[in-house]
């Protein structure tokens, strides 16, 4: 990261202003999602951008996520790049044909001939008291579909580098973005950056175990390295940036370094994006392995409203670093 | 002669020609159909056949009224739509058989006809699923100033599907070139519509505010100067429209849906053969008014019938995609 001249921002000014450069570079990049215009969305991750770029390039829409998406594909295919607002991750449900069955595969159906370069915008996690219809992490349902890339910031260094990229990329791009996370704060260059696709990032090295963690989970795999630094124990957290394209030899690397593997991901474990994960490491470094992999995801349950059991549902640092502890004990 | 008649002598010339052209089409879609037919009966091509037959006049005279850069969507019965909109035959066999040559270079088939050249955006094998994509084409359209317009096409089926409400409410907001073109034929699949639609068709237009119009889908000169209206007016800024084409599958819904006595008489189906076929209709008028030579037709039909016979040739000797193109595609 070029440091010169990195200011602080929050993730959400980070995302804001990956926005807002793109649609000065571009103008067919425009915005499409319920309140997306004067009031900036719920979060207010979108404030001034209709003031700046009109509501011409910032459109307000009817609750119809379905329809705004299906209207997204369709102005892709035709020269606009639009970034569609689905305000919360749950509302992707409503999404999933023009996602799944339009998007994902108007390239490869066409033979290559039309392409749909559009993002998803949308947020997961849980600990929001908003109960279970506005907590999922579904990250996975779109990692599983060919012709969908899928993304997950973790800093707002990354949410800017990775958002610009997504807005450039011909494909569909989901972008999760963790809505307890808006408000933390990073150095961001001042200068033009983008992030590659598929580049996982070593946000902590380690020697003694490999924490791979996504999204919301980042933070509390640096929190839980450092309760292990404590007990004498070095670990490695790895951010993939990426669920697809997934890039699977700096994760496995690091679990042939470490012998010790943790996936953590906001998401549900079973059939999930620790699933893939533990399953990339363990075909690519079973023989390095220690330990099997642990997996650590969202308890399977809908997410409850009430605050004590919503916060049995996600891994916390306590319970990261303790699972890395019980690896790390192991012969 | 004075200069008004002379006028109208090459007015008169030019639509017979128009007509003659709109005769070629439609008996090209029921010859590529009937080709389908064999093909598909002769087990040389896989998957599933949807054909077109008896709903000609739709695609035919919507497709006439629009510019080749005009956008359209179509349907997993969509044959018709993608000839009307430029296709050529012999590329169009070729996907259907899976075939390299074919506009998907084989992986579309029969129900995902797709190609920018002829502003086709995808026939479509989700009911209702590309009613988005011709309203997001519609924006574009709109947005970048290129005063093109899209056409929608789906069969009455897609009246249960709520994805269109959604984008009709969008594109009378927004005033977007969009015509939503509900081919009713009848059935959804092996049900009759009126066991799954209820109230008016065009009424679930009109309460969005949206223009509504209902015409007789077998008169191709009817669909073509109501289309060119409703074109006209998208292209002039002045929104989208619904227009309700009234027509009829000859076939079952699929090819091997043989056995259609359990939802339909087989009375019903030769009147509409009989008394309603879009081509005789045509023909019938263009003979009546003096306008065309019984011969010249018969001489189009027996034009269309060896292209079509080389189209097919052609496509079976095709060679199909190499194994290495399975993985291309999937992302741009």
């Amino acid at each position: 990261m070029p440091e010169a001249n990195a200011r602080e921002l929050t993730f959400a000014q980070a995302i804001r202003e990956a926005l807002s450069e793109e649609m000065r570079r571009d103008p067919h990049v425009c915005i499409l999602g319920e309140d997306v215009a004067e009031a900036g969305t719920p979060f207010k991750v979108l404030s001034g951008l209709v003031e700046e770029f009109g509501a011409y390039r910032v459109l307000d829409t009817p609750i119809s996520e379905a329809g705004f998406t299906g209207i997204a594909v369709g102005a892709a295919m035709t020269g606009l790049r639009p970034i569609v607002d689905i305000m919360f991750g749950d509302f992707i449900t409503l999404t999933m044909d023009q996602m799944v069955n339009q998007a994902a595969k108007v390239h490869y159906m066409s033979g290559g001939k039309w392409k749909v370069p559009m993002v998803m915008r949308t947020t997961l996690g849980a600990t929001r008291r908003s109960a279970a219809q506005h907590s999922q992490s579904l990250h996975a349902w779109f990692s599983h579909v060919p012709g969908l890339k899928v993304v997950l910031p973790s800093t707002p260094y990354d949410a800017k580098g990775l958002l610009k990229t997504a807005i450039r990329d011909e494909n569909p791009v989901v972008f999760f973005e963790d809505k307890m996370m808006y408000k933390l704060k990073g150095m961001v260059p001042a200068e033009e950056y983008t992030i590659p696709f598929g580049v996982a990032d070593v946000k902590r090295a380690g020697d003694d175990i490999t924490i791979v963690a996504t999204s919301s989970m980042v933070q509390v795999a640096l929190g839980a390295a450092e309760l292990l630094e404590k007990s004498g124990i070095s670990a490695e957290v790895i951010d993939p940036r990426t669920t697809w394209p997934l890039d699977e030899k700096t994760l496995i690397e690091s679990a042939k370094k470490t012998s010790r593997v943790i996936v953590v991901d906001e998401g549900y474990g079973r059939y999930g994006v620790t699933a893939e994960i533990a399953s990339v490491i363990a075909e690519g470094a079973f023989y390095d392995l220690d330990a099997p992999v642990k997996r650590m995801g969202a308890m399977h349950v809908p997410i409850p409203f009430s605050p004590p059991l919503e916060d049995l549902t996600v891994p916390t640092e306590k319970s990261v670093a303790g699972a890395a502890q019980a690896l790390c004990s192991r012969d | 002669m004075t200069i008004a008649a002379d006028h109208r002598e090459t007015n008169s010339a030019v639509q017979v020609e128009q007509w003659l052209r709109v005769y070629r089409q439609m008996v090209s879609i029921r010859l590529f159909e009937e080709q389908v037919n064999e093909l598909y009966t002769r087990a040389l091509m896989p998957g599933l056949a949807h054909l077109y037959i008896g709903e000609e006049a739709v695609a035919v005279g919507i497709c006439e009224a629009l510019r080749p850069d005009d956008y359209i969507t179509s349907t997993h019965r969509g044959h018709g739509h993608c000839l009307a909109k430029g296709a050529t035959p012999d590329r169009m066999f070729a996907e259907l058989l899976g075939k390299e040559a074919g506009y998907c270079r084989g992986k579309g088939g029969s129900m995902h006809i797709a190609d920018p050249a002829t502003g086709n955006l995808g026939a479509n094998a989700i009911v209702a699923g590309s009613v988005g994509i011709a309203t997001g084409a519609a924006l574009s359209a709109k947005r970048l100033g290129t005063d093109r317009v899209a056409v929608c096409f789906f069969g009455e089926g897609a009246l249960g599907q709520g994805l269109l409400y959604e984008v009709m409410n969008l594109a009378q907001l927004w005033k977007l070139p969009v015509i939503y073109v509900c081919e009713n034929n009848l059935y959804n699949e092996y049900t009759h519509y009126t066991e799954t639609t209820a109230g008016d068709i065009p009424a679930r237009a009109t309460a969005f505010g949206i223009l509504a119009e209902t015409v007789d889908g077998q008169d191709v000169r009817n669909v073509f100067a109501t289309a060119k209206r409703l074109v006209d007016r998208g292209r002039c800024g002045e929104g989208p429209a619904f227009l309700v084409c009234n027509t009829y599958r000859y076939h079952g819904h699929h090819v091997g849906d043989i056995n259609r006595e359990y939802y339909r008489p087989k009375t019903e189906e030769q009147h509409w053969k009989a008394d309603r076929d879009p081509i005789k209709l045509l023909a019938d008028w263009l003979k009546r008014e003096n306008l065309v030579e019984a011969e010249a037709l018969d001489r189009i039909h027996a034009e269309v019938a060896s292209e079509m016979e080389a189209a097919v040739k052609f496509a079976l000797a095709a060679p199909y995609p190499k194994p290495e193109e399975v993985q291309e595609d999937v992302y741009a």
